[in-house]
């Protein structure tokens, strides 16, 4: 078995691990790896043919390989190795990383910085537990979305859409594109989870009506799946009984979510936030274990890739700095918390700041949506910092830099959005209404 | 009496996705109310008048390591002349290499608009 050593290397080469590998090669880091499972760098991106991404790291509107191909450049300009075809089967406390591909066999890898850029997965028919047989034709939006723009596949003629994430309303018009009649899109909650875009561009355009508030309760077919049965639910999600109506089609793309691929960290041992299934991480994106680092969606599902690798950015260069032994243990460690109105906090824990630093980007998902609103920062149970939101939905991530002196040494630190006052929340009708 | 209709139209904009109202008489914009920025306003009057899109599908590519290309227009597509533009893009076929950016269809269908290779294809 062969071995070697990096000074920091990256789990992923989707935007996070190229961005993380860029970043960390920026601020010094000599030997630097990108370990890539797929055939070629770009990850996600690659079966993301559609446009929009990229409007606020390049100001331009590329697709998605194109958003891919920028950094497959920059890498490609520097001395990064990038190891293809190589899945990663355990990275352990210490920096040692052990892979497989079909050219190297087993390798072992040691490195005195990891970053976990393993992206996210999609949520399946099993973890929204669907009722009914167990017939062909049913994917995950995703799937179906590299069948059709990688490798040439139409996963179904009639289609039905649980789930109103972006991919399922790309998804909806990426197949009627391809000749499909998309039938439906049939939502539980009373609120898409998509981009507003999304909705209208990829279903309002070509007349795909969306159900909110409808659930799946049942899947029909032997061999492959003929149609659906789909109830109207109440407000506690419950199936409203003498509701139910049947929709033929044969293929059914489940839209319900993603969930960080995080197998690699849990393993490790390093300490996982309950609600976003990634790390819990400090400013520097280290987990709890020191010298692994986390970034991108395996951190958090990001809605923008740009967020992505502004993030991924951050750790990679954080990365570096402890592979040089500059970031040290910090004495003291606080807790961030997610209060009322929110569902989840990045960084959730703080440690001591780097001289000079003058504010912390913190990103948000609020638990529901709302109107105008407060974004409002309390430390030590007093209000220290308020901004205001004109609009808060869950599918949209909030952003906010906190300046370093509102922080201060307080020890609990705690985020909330409250709706705004009703003054304020009058101000905007009226402005909406000039 | 003059040709008066009114379109509901949402603003794709930004997260805050106003919905307004146009007002067109005789083919013109005569009044626009509920969008609350000037882009909200430009988006509005052009989509009830000459809606467009920027169309991303793929064509099928030879010898290379993946059976498809994807291709994005350069420029947006007027919106009922989106189809025609898939079916013609249906019956294109290129053979690799191909370069991102490469002009795969150059003025299709005589709208101006020229589709290119959003990604290399070795």
């Amino acid at each position: 078995m062969r071995e070697f050593s990096y000074d920091v290397v990256t789990i992923g080469g989707g935007p996070a691990g190229m961005a993380a590998a860029l970043a960390a090669r920026e601020a010094g880091a000599k030997r630097v790896l990108i370990l890539e499972r797929d055939r070629e760098l770009g990850g996600i991106l690659q079966q993301c043919i559609h446009n929009g991404f990229g409007l606020r790291r390049f100001e331009e509107e590329l697709t998605g390989p194109g958003y891919a191909h920028r950094y497959i450049d920059m890498v490609k300009a520097t001395d990064i190795d990038v190891w293809l075809d190589t899945t990663v089967l355990a990275a352990e406390p210490g920096g040692v990383i052990t892979s497989v591909s079909p050219q190297a066999g087993l390798t072992v890898v040691r490195a005195k910085s990891v970053v976990y850029a393993m992206g996210c997965r999609e949520r399946t028919r099993g973890a929204i537990r669907t009722p009914g047989s167990r017939p062909a034709g049913v994917f995950t939006a995703g799937a179906a979305q590299r069948m059709v723009n990688m490798e040439g596949y139409l996963p179904g003629k009639e289609v039905v859409i649980v789930g109103s994430g972006d991919i399922g309303l790309i998804m909806a018009r990426r197949m009627t594109f391809e000749g499909a009649k998309v039938k439906a899109v049939f939502e539980i909650m009373p609120y898409s989870n998509g981009l507003t875009r999304n909705i209208v561009q990829c279903l309002e355009d070509f007349g795909i009506p969306l159900y909110l508030g409808h659930s799946v309760t049942a899947i029909h077919g032997k061999d492959r799946v003929t149609g659906i049965t789909v109830s109207e639910v109440n407000d506690k999600l419950e199936v409203i009984e003498g509701t139910a109506f049947d929709v033929a089609c044969d293929c059914v793309l489940l839209s319900v979510g993603l969930i960080p691929e995080n197998e690699l960290g849990r393993a490790a041992g390093i300490a996982v936030d309950p609600i976003t299934s990634g790390a819990r991480v400090d400013q520097f994106r280290e987990t709890s274990i020191p010298g692994f680092f986390a970034a991108g969606n395996v951190l958090h599902v990001h809605d923008l890739v740009d967020w992505v690798s502004e993030e991924a950015a951050i750790a990679g260069r954080s990365a570096a700095r402890h592979a040089r032994g500059e970031l040290a243990p910090s004495g003291r460690e606080r807790s961030v918390m997610a209060g009322e109105g929110l569902r989840t906090v990045v960084p959730q824990r703080l440690t001591d700041f780097e001289p000079g630093k003058m504010s912390v980007r913190f990103y948000f998902r609020a638990a529901k949506p709302m109107g105008a609103s407060l974004l409002q920062f309390w430390a030590d149970d007093a209000l220290a910092f308020e901004r205001k939101l004109r609009v808060v939905k869950p599918s949209e991530m909030i952003v906010a830099d906190i300046p370093v002196r509102k922080i201060g040494d307080a020890a609990t630190l705690e985020f909330r959005v409250v709706p705004a006052p009703e003054k304020v929340a009058a101000e905007d009708e009226i402005e909406e209404e000039a | 009496m003059m040709a008066h209709m009114v379109h509901a139209i949402q603003c794709i904009g930004c997260p805050i996705g106003c919905g307004g109202e146009v007002t067109v008489k005789d083919g013109v914009v005569a009044e626009m109310t509920g969008f609350t920025c000037n882009k909200g306003l430009a988006y509005a009057a052009e989509e009830v008048v000459a809606p467009k899109r920027m169309v991303t599908t793929t064509v099928r590519v030879s010898g290379g390591g993946l059976p498809l290309l994807p291709v994005v227009s350069v420029t947006p597509v007027p919106k009922e002349r989106i189809f025609d533009c898939l079916r013609l893009l249906r019956s294109v076929s290129v053979a690799a290499p191909v370069t991102e950016g490469t002009i795969i269809v150059s003025d299709a269908l005589g709208l101006g608009v020229d589709f290119r290779a959003a990604r290399d294809i070795a």
